[in-house]
């Protein structure tokens, strides 16, 4: 039996047909038909953000937490590009997105017409494809296609922009198409697997890296076996961290320009990196020439154009992470390196990560202890970017994949608050909470009212230092003290502008318990903000100055 | 000091690339923009449909480059390239064209 429909009602039909229950997004002229059609969905509840960098987030954190494509809408020009720097944040820690968006009719394409813009053009660099579609019947294979590409392989944004005639075009469909599903990758190279079997037999001085693309695979049970069959101390990009628990005996936390002092040291000694999902990223490797300088390099990715692109790999494996573990595995032998782990220890016990005011709720890290210590494993823990985020890194003891939502490539402030709150939506029944700066917050602060009203179990920590942290750190470490345009000289009363937004507001400044208004916080539903103020002189530390290699960190 | 002349040490330092794509707009964008993102100079470029294939033939010229390795890599990941060759700068495609590139 055929049935009619608009362009508008296939994308609906054929969103639905993907599973998609929760889409983010702002309405206008251009894209008006799909909401038409949306709005007649039994099935998908739309999240009207009110910024659509805010609805590009919320699907960043839908997608981050579950693993599976989000969805996220736009109206043409200005909408489409507001969705853009959500977009490239996903391009950049490969998250899997479908992005929609308006367009003006096909017609008016290229004359300038009111709220048009070249979104195909503006999208190509920082999608990981990109469709403008030119018939109705071109949407049944266009969305299936883009829900593919962006689950396959290393998984990425796609953006299909949809001309606003195409949307009303009506045309008789007799049958759909099959979902569009992940498709799996080449097997690895046996030969290959079986040569980094071998050299991680005969290593030393070996050390697993790990990367977002364990947690991409849900290959990090496999990568924790593989660590520990081999007895390999393992260190964690950004990305990465909850792939293997931090307080796992063979964990040394994450490595880089914050990581603690004895992590770098060990990977400056180690004689073969076992990189695993990871791209070494110049925040991971410091200065790359001097990036474990003595090691053999096997590095596994699912993107060839990964390996060889930074550092040279003597095994270089193109492959699903997960399937080339489960296969690496029974050829690596069950090991025990004692001199190996108790020089690593050593190097831990005279270089360890310092936590100064760790027991004081009001310091930074002790506020960032105080908040693990009310939650367990089950909680999703987002983060903005600046010193909290490398803060929360550094001391949150994360356990699980996928329990850590950050901004790793792009790292963009403003981030946080809508990512958490998609993944409150994505994950209903988990505790969310954000860590956020007083900089990065006000970046998309509009969507404390998205917060209130979905309800979301939302838990926005916000570490006040009046300051943009990082900026200021940074000019009092390398531009002789001269701070400018690093202090905030007027800044909101948050607390009264999140009850203005309709959520609950706690001071833990004005707080005569802290500790208990921080637990009864936490604890209570609904979305809540816990402000609390830091000092503006701490810094992250131990740092690898720009530039630099790892071993030479200052501070702590 | 060496008898190479410029034609030639410009062979030298030169590749071809030959770039099998599905015809539609917007395919040169994605490719180009690969080089361009990374100011790397795009020498020459032919391009024309294949025959009742639904595909088009990308011919680039570019400079030899340390990053060329890395360039076709990321070629090759576009949805809409179905493979890449790269060849010698001494290729027959772009020979026989300077008549047409005269001042």
């Amino acid at each position: 039996m055929t049935e009619t429909l608009t362009g508008a009602q296939i994308t609906v039909r054929l969103l639905e047909r993907q599973g998609i229950h929760t889409v983010a997004g702002i309405p206008g002229g251009a894209i008006l038909p799909i909401y038409d059609a949306l709005g007649q969905s039994t099935q998908i509840h739309h999240v009207l953000a009110r910024h659509e960098q805010g609805a590009g987030f919320m699907a960043q954190g839908m997608a981050r937490s579950t693993g599976r494509p989000a969805v996220c809408l736009a109206s043409s020009g200005p909408g489409a590009t507001n969705l853009l720097t959500a977009i490239a944040d996903a391009k950049l820690d490969s998250i899997p997105l479908v992005a929609i968006t308006g367009q003006v009719p096909k017609a008016m394409i290229g004359t300038d017409a009111f709220q048009e813009v070249d979104t195909y053009g503006l999208s190509i660099p920082i999608t990981k494809h990109n469709f403008l579609v030119s018939s109705a019947e071109e949407l049944l294979e266009v969305i299936p296609r883009a829900f593919a590409i962006a689950a396959s392989g290393r998984p990425g944004p796609v953006l299909v922009d949809i001309p606003k005639d195409v949307q009303m075009q009506a045309i008789e469909i007799a049958a759909w198409p099959a979902p569009g599903e992940h498709q799996p990758a080449p097997v690895a190279d046996g030969w290959a697997l079986s040569e980094a079997a071998g050299m991680i037999n005969a290593a030393r001085r070996p050390i697993l890296y790990l990367g977002g693309g364990v947690v991409h695979a849900e290959a990090a049970a496999e990568a924790v076996e593989l660590a520990e069959k081999a007895d390999l101390p393992t260190v964690m990009t950004l990305m990465a961290l909850g792939a293997m628990p931090v307080d796992h005996p063979l964990s040394l936390g994450m490595l880089g320009m914050h990581a603690a002092r004895y992590t770098n040291l060990a990977l400056d000694e180690c004689d073969l990196l076992i990189a695993i999902g990871a791209r070494f990223d110049d925040r991971a490797t410091g200065k790359v020439a001097a990036f474990c300088p003595q090691a053999k390099i096997i590095h596994i990715d699912i993107d060839p154009a990964e390996l060889d692109k930074i550092k040279t790999a003597h095994v270089g494996i193109t492959a699903d992470i997960r399937e080339a573990l489960i296969r690496l595995l029974p050829a690596v032998a069950a090991s025990e390196r004692t001199e190996w782990r108790q020089r690593v220890a050593a190097l831990k016990a005279e270089h360890p990560l310092q936590m100064p005011g760790c027991d004081d709720p009001l310091s930074h890290f002790g506020l960032i202890r105080t908040v693990a210590a009310c939650l367990d494993n089950e909680a999703v823990i987002a983060t903005d970017v600046g010193q909290h985020q490398m803060w929360v890194a550094q001391a949150y003891p994360l356990r699980r994949p996928r329990q850590w939502l950050t901004s790793g490539g792009l790292g963009t402030m403003g981030f946080g608050v809508p990512a958490a709150i998609g993944a409150a939506l994505a994950e209903p029944q988990r505790t969310v909470v954000c860590f956020t700066g007083d900089g990065s917050i006000l970046m998309n602060i509009q969507e404390l009212v998205t917060a209130a009203e979905e309800n979301v179990n939302l838990k926005i920590i916000l570490m006040n230092n009046a300051t943009l942290g990082l900026v200021h750190q940074q000019q009092t470490l390398f531009y002789g003290e001269r701070l400018f345009a690093s202090q905030f000289k007027a800044t909101p009363d948050f607390v009264k502008v999140a009850q203005g937004f309709g959520i609950a507001a706690v001071d833990l400044d004005q707080a005569a318990n802290p500790c208990a208004a921080l637990m009864e916080a936490i604890n209570r539903p609904g979305p809540c903000l816990i402000h609390a103020s830091i000092d503006a002189e701490q810094k992250v530390y131990p740092m690898v100055p720009p530039g630099a290699a790892n071993r030479d960190m200052i501070g702590a | 000091m060496n008898a190479l002349s410029q034609t030639e040490r410009q062979t030298l330092s030169r590749a071809v690339l030959e770039i099998d794509v599905n015809n539609h707009a917007g395919v040169m964008s994605h490719v180009v923009g690969l080089f361009s993102r990374r100011a790397y100079n795009v020498e020459g470029i032919l391009c024309l449909p294949l025959a009742d294939s639904g595909q088009s033939r990308i011919w680039l010229l570019v400079n030899e480059d340390q990053r060329l390795p890395q360039m076709i890599k990321q070629v090759e990941k576009l949805e809409d390239v179905a493979a890449i060759r790269r060849h010698n700068a001494d290729h027959a495609v772009f020979q026989n064209l300077e008549a047409f590139f005269r001042a």
